[in-house]
């Protein structure tokens, strides 16, 4: 079960506001029925130009719930310009904080407020333009800069519990983590070997070859074994033992353990070895 | 407000443990706590106790006692079937199984190739919108190559029964392995090992009212087997490892007392869910029945109410002590809704808002009211305050975001 704060709890039993102001001056829609969770916020401004009335109809879980309700109270009586201030992380504190694979609730709030600020003043969301990043949430990069921005994010998963992108299918991951180092400006942080290192599949059977014949021959041999390189495909070594070693029982762990660890340390860390069918 | 009772409907989340259970196994975390492989008769008295409980679980599946292994787990039972059959035929590469698996056989086919540093083909068979599965795509989805299928007796989150004793029968006749993990059914619904034709079958302690941390492996006699935890000569060498005598022992008596029972799930148990099941269909509209209406466990029943989300369901059903679970996104941990929901191509307008309950033979009739009286209205609240509700005749499937895992 989530923790959530008491006052979460208060606003998801008890939520104020709810509802549908008929003759809104501002709407914002933001969420899907399809994506879980969705927040229809309304709002209506005073002749003072402060709010005066918000209210909000939400399909999600408690904290989805708990964050519209606490956006409604958190607007009224602010001036637009005021209001545009609010960010999600004023949304969760105002809430006594929120489980952190639920941040992504107050930044709907967040949106839905800006939605319905557009659409007072008739102009579009920056965010609509963005390229889609993640296409299972439809979240782009716009949102994605900003969350990471806004909220000091550093890993693909905090990226995933503010925004939800990259928490479906997962194949935009690597384009979120490109837009977390560039938006952080650092480096990666790990160079994966594989990453570094690319070998074209003639090079990778010129070093294996190399390997074979200088470490891995010479050392079967001893045992009245030999190894035959059959084919490579991608990071699959096919091999085909010979001699002794073809009826040895430890054959296998040989493979394993000795000749693709050897492969591993002197040609590509990601190598898998695997004995010939045929 | 006083605390509310617990109303458990959650069973095929876990269970009770039997009073019954609870006091044979006690004297054996006391006076009784010799080790069952020791030379001398203290702990050969609890060697007794073991061989008795070996033997009250074979008689619940109609099964030998050679045939039980014990693990600690249902999901050390499914990834000790599944490595042994791909150990013992290692030249076949592919795995048959479904899409509505429970994680402990779906996650493990996903990272074998990890696992095992070999590359391997995972066929997940689709299911039809009932849940239910079409033989003649299984029996074609079977080749030379195969070496073992892994297909669940009876889904945890639908109830919906496969035709286990049909597909063991197909894979028999091509000489492939087969294994069902049966943590849902066993207790259930009848198992008879002597006629169905499985090699393997996994079970859970703590699903029939034994406690957690105990769980078997049926092997078939003759099955090629490799173990997985390899150690002293426990289980005949089959499963290193102390044995979890109290446990064991308190999951003898569970089958026992699951033998004697299996009568009432399926009068009592099932009527009280029918009765449930019915209610909540006549009195709240826009609600949809997920699974087989037959084909399926007696005391599980999942239901969707349209346009609402199951984490708020399931937190209201809360403060009136009723216990339940959800396939919606909120509740699984990821941000997408159940995968067995989606393989069943459930709209997202309803996926959101499932909710699972499960019953057992302790649940009564007043629980069933109760539950009858108080959801309602909260599904009605929570409509009131969904964007969707009102404009719902306009919308189709569930707006435009696409998720991903659905239409594989």
């Amino acid at each position: 079960m989530w923790e959530y704060t008491d006052k979460v709890k208060d606003h998801f039993l008890n939520p104020r506001n709810v509802g549908e102001i008929e003759d809104a001056d501002g709407v914002g829609d933001v969420g899907s029925l399809s994506c879980g969770d969705a927040l229809k916020f309304t709002f209506k401004l005073g002749d003072d130009g402060r709010i005066v009335d918000a209210k909000f109809k939400t399909f999600g879980c408690a904290s989805a719930i708990a964050s519209s309700s606490a956006l409604t109270l958190m607007v009224i009586g602010l001036t637009l310009a005021e209001a545009e201030k609010i960010t999600n992380e004023d949304l969760a504190d105002f809430l006594g904080g929120l489980p952190k694979e639920k941040m992504h609730c107050s930044v709907m709030g967040r949106e839905a407020l800006e939605a319905a600020i557009a659409n007072y003043r008739g102009v579009e969301l920056p965010q609509a333009e963005g390229e889609v990043v993640c296409e299972c949430f439809g979240v782009t990069d716009v949102e994605i800069r900003r969350a990471i921005e806004e909220s000091d994010l550093k890993t693909l998963e905090e990226v995933t519990n503010f925004t939800k992108a990259g928490g479906g299918c997962g194949k935009c991951e690597d384009r979120i983590q490109e837009l977390i180092d560039e938006v952080r400006k650092n480096a990666p942080k790990t160079i994966p070997m594989s990453g570094a290192k690319r070998l074209t599949t003639v090079q990778k059977i010129k070093m294996i070859e190399d390997v074979f014949e200088r470490e891995v021959r010479p050392n079967l041999k001893k045992d009245g074994g030999d190894i035959e390189l059959v084919d490579v495909d991608g990071d699959y070594v096919i091999v085909s033992l010979r001699g002794a070693c073809v009826s040895c029982a430890k054959s296998q762990t040989t493979l394993k353990e000795y000749v693709e660890k050897k492969l591993r340390e002197e040609v590509l860390e990601t190598l898998i070895v695997e004995e010939s069918k045929g | 407000m006083s605390e509310p009772k617990t109303i458990y409907m959650d069973n095929n989340a876990t269970t009770r443990v039997a009073p019954e259970v609870l006091e044979i196994m006690l004297p054996y975390f006391s006076d009784l706590y010799g080790n069952p492989s020791s030379m001398h008769s203290f702990g050969d008295q609890v060697g007794g106790a073991v061989k008795k409980a070996r033997q009250q679980i074979a008689d619940l599946l109609g099964a030998h006692p050679d045939e039980i292994i014990f693990t600690s787990c249902g999901t050390e039972s499914d990834s000790t079937a599944i490595f042994s059959a791909l150990q013992t035929s290692v030249e076949k590469r592919h795995i048959v199984t479904t899409r509505v698996e429970h994680p402990a056989v779906k996650n493990l086919c996903e990272n074998l190739d990890r696992l095992t540093g070999h590359k391997h083909r995972v066929t997940q068979l689709p299911v039809e919108s009932d849940g239910t599965i079409d033989l003649k795509r299984y029996e074609n989805a079977l080749s030379d190559d195969t070496a073992i299928v892994s297909v669940m007796w009876a889904n945890n989150e639908t109830g919906v029964i496969f035709p286990i004793d049909e597909m063991a029968r197909i894979a028999k006749s091509r000489g492939i392995l087969f294994h069902t993990d049966a943590v849902q059914a066993v207790g259930k619904i009848p198992i008879n090992l002597a006629e169905t034709p499985v090699d393997f079958l996994s079970l859970s302690g703590h699903k029939l009212h034994a406690p957690k941390g105990v769980g078997v492996l049926y092997v078939r006699k003759r099955t090629p087997y490799m173990p997985f935890l390899m150690g002293g000569h426990q289980e005949h060498g089959r499963r290193g490892g102390t044995e979890n005598v109290a446990s064991i022992i308190g999951l003898g008596k569970a089958c026992e007392l699951a033998g004697k029972n299996m009568q009432r799930e399926n009068t009592t148990v099932r009527v009280l869910r029918d009765k449930l099941e019915n209610g909540l269909m006549n009195s709240i509209p826009n609600t949809i029945l997920n699974g087989h209406k037959e084909d399926r466990l007696p005391n599980t029943t999942n239901v969707s109410f349209e346009y609402v989300e199951g984490e708020a369901i399931l937190l209201h059903l809360d403060r009136f002590g009723i216990c339940a679970s959800s396939g919606s996104a909120c509740t699984s941990g990821s941000l997408e809704p159940s995968h067995v929901l989606r393989a069943m191509g459930v709209p997202f307008t309803a996926a959101h808002g499932s909710i699972r309950f499960s019953l057992s033979v302790y649940n009564t009739e007043d629980e069933v009211d109760y539950i009858l009286e108080q959801l309602p209205p909260i599904i009605a609240n929570l409509r009131e305050m969904s964007p969707f509700w009102k404009d719902r005749d306009k919308i189709a499937g569930g707006g435009s975001c696409s998720s991903c895992g659905c239409g594989k």
